[in-house]
């Protein structure tokens, strides 16, 4: 058997909501599972993704970026891109795809962890959002610019949500 | 040796691969596993990927109306 290079996907999250975040994870849990090397690249609205704390906080360096970073709020708090219903719509969703049997965004992340999907942080989002490594989960590798990002995406498919 | 069965019946994509690939890494070297999968995606891909990340997939078994078995050896 010729000796091929392992397949790679890298994705950015740009998008904070909870629809395009499910794609995401089912695009990164899906190719992980079947082989893949997996990179996320979360940067702005993204970044809410990755947040230790899932609700609303007030995590940010200034006044104004902890009111921003409370609006975004964490995982739990993303808003669909559309039927959103002033947040309804994300727990109408949620409670559909667990009726269905379909994996909710909390259980994607979880498994994108344990497959070993690699996460990294914008540097220049964060810093515009007054956001520490520190204030993600523990898996986000790195905190990455383009440069970095295009040499780890490199010879693979990349992608952007 | 062991064997051990999965079973993603129920699943949906991504899950079905998740479980299995989870599964798979859970278990010894040499150990069997018996993936109960339905017709579709999963029996397109499951055995496949299975091959392609250097699993031996001795077996693809018709079980029940839409249901098969899939045999890998770790």
């Amino acid at each position: 058997m010729e000796d091929t290079p392992k397949k790679k996907l890298s994705l950015i999250a740009f998008s904070g909501e909870f629809d395009k975040l499910t794609a995401v994870f089912t695009l990164a849990t899906g190719a992980a599972a079947v082989g893949y090397e997996v990179n996320i690249f979360f940067t702005f609205w993204g970044l809410d993704a990755i947040k230790q704390k899932r609700g609303r906080s007030f995590v940010g360096g200034s006044f104004l970026t902890k009111i921003f970073g409370f609006m975004m709020g964490g995982l739990k708090a993303t808003p669909t891109s559309r039927f959103n219903f002033w947040g309804i719509g994300p727990r109408i969703f949620r409670s559909l795809m667990r009726k269905n049997n379909v994996a909710t965004l909390e259980e994607l992340v979880e498994a994108a962890t344990a497959l070993g999907v690699n996460l990294y942080a914008c540097e220049m989002a964060m810093h515009v959002l007054g956001l520490k490594q520190s204030d993600f989960i523990h898996e986000v590798k790195d905190t990455l610019g383009v440069a970095s990002f295009l040499e780890i995406s490199e010879g693979g498919r990349t992608m952007f949500i | 040796m062991a064997t051990h069965t999965l079973d993603i019946t129920k699943e949906h994509c991504p899950m079905t691969f998740v479980k299995t690939k989870l599964k798979l890494a859970q278990i010894a070297e040499g150990d069997i596993l018996e993936v109960l999968l339905t017709e579709g995606e999963p029996l397109n891909n499951v055995p496949k990927s299975a091959k392609e990340q250097g699993y031996n997939v001795l077996s693809v078994e018709h079980v029940d109306g839409n249901i098969h078995k899939v045999t890998i050896k770790k």
